[in-house]
């Protein structure tokens, strides 16, 4: 395996071999920072880590989301109603480091990190304990602060490719990306699917014959079976709307609930369990 | 300040200065490079450029006329004032010309589906019409605000044969129909191109939106030089994303002596806070694709922008004006709603024409620069023809859009909750818009 940015440690490397080593598919999930309150996204984090995951993506809310679907374009837009501030995502990342092993990255939209200052968001989000952001409107060639300030605080970098990323493309993505490379399913915006999208896999062979050491699937994953299948070529699974439904509907607790189940799809076959 | 020796016209972008890139989701990228290939191709073909020169003379109806406006300019003797008649294109507006310009770029890459963002509603008439004109299906997101104030474009659109969705997300304006235009074409990039509508988002579309619209400066410059024997002194266009104003001011770029100034809407006044005055009240951020000037809060998350015209209702602008406003080459100041509809209704009176409220920003400010020069003495009764100074104003489109606005604005409506008559009568019949 060869990394071609390895100075630093990564920690989401890590959880995600530390879960191969277990017989596991990581297992990846997305929750909105601040929603529904600050508090209980605090909790629901907890929860999530605390019942299987091993990364969990905070997401920043914006006011322009344009990779996201319906569920969590309305979770986001409540947390944005309610007066939400930026400093809060910093606690929010310290509390859920401090209370669960999951290694804890941010999600956000780049003019986010734009405004504050790539340095000052990088200083702050490591100073909190977070691993590192996934940054899905940001690609490569317009990433060259962040790189250098991924590096000064020992962040990770998740960039993102897709099915229509071409050979050229995804070289420079995984090339750029540390932790693990976040393989977009499908052609579309975030949501719940009935089934996995058959550009998965592809989309994954063709990141770890350009060098990925680790490559997670995201957008349309929302049961286990779905983590099942996945984990048969992919190194993790992410899952971001089926939480925030979850969360919406029954609160931190029925996030617990979905992760543990979702956590059953996440062991491989032929693992010990 | 930037500094910057040398040219000014045809920047080939990404970038404009520290202006303009690629800030968008990598599901896009091969899109954007498919377009921006497909377009360098195209302006290098005599055929495409052959195509595009027929249906702009055969169908747009260009070139479009340079007039005088006399009465227009009656307050402040010794100053000319000339509209370039962007209004008497095909569908009303600049729009048009780019959306041929793009719409033949997408029958040249074989998609079969065009989907465009639309505020006033001009552009999304513009590309409901060239996809009827060359078979296409046609998809327009226009925010929910935007339907009801625009309701006539709305039929206009359905009429043509095109689906318009009412966006109710956000301010549910224009900025919130382009991240719904970017989620539809995020699913449906295979067989869609996505018909910006403006100088803005991602390279290639802020050159290549420029491009198709600068036959508007050149042929200003011609007519200008033809029928006042020299350049101007001022070219004045209104900026929203700074389509129609990127198109006129390029073709006097590299004239030192003409002065360009850009008209931000500036709402309800600057210091109210309900306005749209990127470039003005701005700070640099990222948004939709480019870095460039936008309305944004402390925390990066974009501001609700407030303006009279649908059109102008955006809280970023063109990263190409972003990168004229640091050089210094262009000018960039704020004409509030009151402003600009006195203007509206002055060409109206004076000289028959009605403009749309977008471009009376431009017309407002034409007015503001000949009282500017009037007062440093500059300009008076007794100024030798010579001497005079020279305006032209973009007339960006016409204002038939705006006659319900516009009569509500004036008070011209026997009772404003009951609107009776034509027009007015949609409006009252269309309250949420157009979902279909």
């Amino acid at each position: 395996m060869t990394e071609t940015v390895n100075t630093v440690h990564s920690r989401t490397s890590e959880a995600i071999e530390a879960a191969r080593a277990a017989g596991r598919t990581a297992l990846i999930g997305y929750l909105p920072a601040g929603y529904p309150t600050v508090e209980d996204s605090i909790e629901a984090a907890v929860a999530l880590g605390n019942n299987g995951a091993d990364v969990i993506e905070i997401g920043i809310p914006y006011s322009d989301p344009v990779m996201d679907g319906p569920v969590i374009q309305a979770a986001t837009s409540q947390v944005l109603a309610d007066g939400f501030r930026i400093d809060s995502v910093f606690d929010i990342v310290k509390a859920v480091s401090a209370r669960t092993d999951a290694v804890v990255l941010v999600m956000t939209y780049w003019n986010i990190v734009d405004r504050m200052g790539v340095d000052t968001f990088a200083r702050r989000l490591s100073e909190a304990g977070g691993a590192g952001i996934i940054t899905p409107d940001l690609v490569p060639e317009e990433a060259g602060d962040w790189f250098e300030a991924s590096d000064r605080y020992g962040l990770d970098r998740v960039f993102l490719t897709a099915p229509s990323s071409t050979d050229q493309r995804i070289k420079l993505v995984v090339e750029s990306s540390r932790g693990f490379v976040y393989g977009v399913s499908v052609m579309g915006v975030t949501g719940a699917r009935s089934e996995v999208s058959s550009a998965a896999e592809q989309v994954v062979a063709r990141a770890h014959e350009a060098g990925a050491p680790r490559v997670a699937v995201g957008l349309g994953i929302s049961r286990p079976e779905h983590i099942r299948e996945i984990g048969r070529y992919a190194d993790g699974a992410i899952v971001g709307t089926a939480l925030v439904s979850a969360l919406r509907d029954g609160g931190p607790a029925a996030v617990g609930t979905l992760t543990a189940e979702l956590a059953t799809g996440a062991v491989r076959d032929g693992a010990g369990a | 300040m930037i500094e910057h020796t040398g040219s000014y016209q045809n920047q080939p972008g990404p970038y404009f200065g520290p202006y303009g890139g690629r800030w968008m989701p990598e599901s896009l990228i091969a899109a954007l490079e498919e377009v921006e290939r497909t377009f360098t191709e195209a302006r290098e073909d005599p055929e495409f450029i052959a195509q595009l020169q027929d249906l702009f003379t055969n169908y747009v109806n260009r070139p479009s006329l340079l007039t005088e406006v006399p009465r227009f300019a009656a307050d402040t003797p010794g100053v000319r004032v000339f509209l370039k008649r962007e209004d008497l294109n095909h569908t009303g507006s600049h729009k048009i010309n780019n959306v041929i310009g793009q719409a033949l770029l997408a029958q040249r890459m074989g998609k079969t589906r065009l989907i465009a963002e639309t505020g006033a509603g001009q552009h999304g008439v513009a590309t409901a019409t060239a996809a009827a004109l060359f078979g296409m299906e046609c998809t327009v997101y226009m925010g929910e605000v935007d339907t009801q104030r625009q309701a006539l474009n709305v039929a206009r659109m359905e009429m043509l044969g095109a689906e318009v969705v009412a966006v109710k997300t956000g301010a549910r304006t224009l900025k919130d129909a382009i991240n719904d235009a970017l989620r539809d074409w995020v699913a449906s990039v295979d067989t869609t191109h996505y018909l910006l509508g403006t100088v803005t988002g991602p390279a290639p579309f802020p050159a290549m939106v420029r491009y198709f619209h600068s036959v508007i400066g050149e042929e200003a410059r011609e007519q200008v030089l033809a029928q006042a024997g020299r350049l101007p002194d001022a070219v004045c266009a209104c900026v929203g994303g700074g389509s129609n104003a990127m198109g006129i001011f390029h073709g006097f770029l590299d004239d030192p002596g003409v002065e360009l100034y850009g008209l931000e809407a500036g709402g309800e006044g600057m210091d109210t806070g309900r306005h749209a005055a990127s470039i003005n009240l701005g700070r640099t951020g990222v948004l939709h694709g480019a870095r460039t000037y936008l309305m944004q809060d402390e925390d990066g998350q974009t501001v609700d922008s407030h303006s009279i015209s649908a059109g102008l209702d955006y809280p970023a602008v063109g990263p190409e004006h972003a990168w004229l406003h640091d050089t210094g080459r262009a000018t960039y100041e704020p004409v509030t709603d009151t402003e600009c509809m006195d203007a509206f209704q002055r060409l109206c009176r004076t000289e028959g024409i009605v403009p749309a409220i977008e471009s009376s920003h431009a017309l407002a400010g034409a007015l503001r620069l000949a009282r500017r020069w009037a007062d440093e003495g500059l300009v008076g009764p007794d100024t030798p023809e010579a001497e005079q100074k020279i305006i032209v104003v973009n007339l960006s489109g016409r204002g038939d859009k705006d006659v319900a606005t516009a009569a509500k604005y004036f008070g011209m409506l026997p009772d404003a909750e009951t609107p009776a008559g034509g027009d007015a009568e949609a409006v009252a019949a269309r309250p949420e818009g157009a979902q279909s």
